[in-house]
């Protein structure tokens, strides 16, 4: 459209795939090629090995991807509970109200994880609210670092929700209870499943808040990456990778089914 | 906790029917807000003033503005965020620009594999460069391989070139989605009819494109920039001890060297530049219906 002559088009996709394919496919490839290699010192690797998966899928790492499933499911659960009654009280607000409630569901986005972490760690690590220590001050971290984006996806989803359902559910006479349950979340589920799915990829990754306060025993995936490759075993750290990126995309897949289910309904 | 969100907001969709005033239900969510998130922050301005000797002083505050470590790690952080949103926006533009103008087959599936690079970790991309250019990577294994020096010319990785790369690498999707949504309206007959009139496509995409992507430029641009200024993964994991940013300041205090006071002031210094430059964003994307 832009481009009308043959050579022209040529010319700009072959311009296209060196910046696209060398910056954004080959880092993808590159960890899941170095992560089945024992060496790499040339232009590819060397010393076919799965190795590094048995090595990934048991004992220490096992438990950093058990940590890092249950911490993002639980962070995730948390965060579409609080986020979604917030957006859900932000739309029933006036416009100023819900200005205000925005910006303050927003401000975690703008506040680095690192200083995240770190006020969590100074508010918690002293009684009446002693989590430092416990699992549960990793969790909490990320549902904070989370709840942002399930608050955003969700009001945004709320502003577009058709009132007509509702007031006709409740000119019938359901109780507002019975038209949240049985109407507007149902109508909502899509965008609360894309939002969980955001939520749950994002808690996956977080580094920078979990390093500043994960505890021994509570070790997530990212942080064993970072152990294996602060040691130098570049290897067993992408095998690691690997494994994050596929819990992560397995599980974005499932729930991408669940909305293509309700978008029937 | 899902039965109580289930029986808080309907009140809202009735109004006034049960007594109970829409703010109220507002009030649960942001309380648990505060509890979890203001409330440690305004501890962090708090421990800011209280060095480790007692008392109140603004102490803390004179000894980091005045360490040269710190003054360095704010240079490289404004620096680094500056030149990777400036490097993001030119290469997201070129690259929405095709995808958008210039179609070819799979470029949905580009769009898609946009999407997916953006649920994954900042720190992949460090670990796949440290593999691409590290001391024995790739790039310097041909080198050594194809003139037989003892070491190849790669050794960016660990200075702030490095850590520009991996993060116009990674957040370069992040101008793009937007920039694809603001193309996507774009008539196209405003197109055929430039060029029919004569201009080159250069002058198309100055005078048709460029105007109508403003917009998604300056949002994306922004949103790019605060992610910048925050980001920690990409620097860790490049084990670099001459880039030091801000975050890593904070974590190399807090965590290293158990110096609280001290990194909670770098934390206040870095919270007023992101939030400030992110109520900019809120601003102007708001403005322009971004």
């Amino acid at each position: 459209m832009l481009v009308h002559s043959r050579k022209g088009k040529w010319a700009t996709w072959a311009v296209f795939f060196v910046l696209f394919l060398p910056l954004f496919a080959l880092p993808l490839l590159v960890v899941l090629a170095a992560s089945f290699a024992t060496n790499w010192s040339s232009a590819f690797p060397s010393g076919f090995t799965t190795g590094h998966y048995t090595a990934a899928t048991r004992g220490e790492s096992l438990q950093a991807l058990t940590t890092s499933l249950v911490t993002a499911l639980t962070a995730s659960l948390i965060a579409l509970v609080v986020g979604t009654w917030a957006a859900l009280a932000g739309h029933a607000l006036k416009k100023r109200g819900k200005r205000l409630l925005d910006a303050l569901f927003m401000l975690p986005v703008a506040v680095p994880s690192v200083v995240v972490g770190l006020a969590i760690l100074v508010a918690f690590s002293k009684p009446p609210m002693l989590l430092n220590g416990t699992r549960w001050i990793v969790v909490l971290a990320h549902a904070v670092l989370v709840t942002a984006f399930a608050h955003q996806s969700v009001s945004a989803a709320v502003v577009r929700l058709d009132p007509a359902y509702e007031q006709a559910a409740a000119s019938l006479g359901a109780r507002p209870s019975y038209v949240l349950w049985r109407v507007r979340l149902p109508l909502l589920l899509p965008s609360l499943t894309a939002a969980a799915g955001l939520c749950f990829a994002l808690s996956m990754g977080e580094l920078s808040a979990t390093m500043m306060l994960y505890p021994p025993d509570w070790t997530p995936l990212p942080v064993q990456i970072y152990a294996a490759t602060d040691r130098g075993a570049l290897f067993t750290g992408s095998a690691l990778a690997v494994v994050l990126m596929t819990a992560t995309v397995l599980v974005l897949f499932a729930v991408s089914r669940i909305r293509t289910k309700a978008s029937y309904r | 906790m899902a039965s109580a969100a289930a029986a808080a907001p309907p009140a809202a969709v009735t109004g006034p029917r049960k007594g109970i005033p829409p703010w109220a239900w507002a009030l649960p969510p942001v309380a648990v807000l505060g509890l979890v998130f203001l409330y440690p922050l305004a501890l962090v301005v708090q421990q800011s003033f209280r060095p480790d000797t007692g008392g109140t002083s603004a102490q803390a505050y004179g000894d980091v503005f005045a360490s040269a470590a710190f003054r360095e790690a704010l240079g490289t952080t404004v620096w680094l965020a500056l030149g990777s949103t400036a490097g993001c926006l030119l290469l997201g533009f070129v690259l929405a620009l095709v995808i958008a103008f210039v179609p070819f087959p799979g470029g949905k599936a580009v769009a898609k594999f946009i999407d997916v690079f953006l649920s994954f970790p900042s720190f992949l991309i460090t670990l796949a460069l440290l593999f691409v250019y590290g001391t024995v990577g790739m790039a310097n294994g041909l080198w050594t391989g194809a003139t037989g020096a003892a070491e190849g010319p790669f050794q960016f990785l660990t200075t702030p070139w490095g850590v520009l790369l991996a993060e116009i690498t990674y957040f370069t999707p992040f101008v793009m989605r937007p920039l694809l949504a603001a193309f996507s309206g774009i008539d196209t007959a405003q197109l055929e009819v430039a060029s029919s009139l004569g201009a080159r496509p250069a002058r198309i995409v100055r005078q048709v494109v460029l105007p109508e992507a403003l917009p998604a430029l300056a949002a994306g641009g922004s949103l790019v920039l605060v992610l910048c200024l925050n980001e920690f993964g990409i620097v860790l994991f490049t084990g670099a001890k001459g880039v030091t940013t801000l975050p890593m300041l904070v974590y190399s205090k807090a965590i290293l060297e158990s110096d609280y006071p001290g990194a909670c002031v770098v934390a206040v210094v870095n919270v007023l530049i992101s939030v400030g430059l992110y109520g900019l964003y809120r601003v102007v994307s708001r403005r322009v219906g971004a």
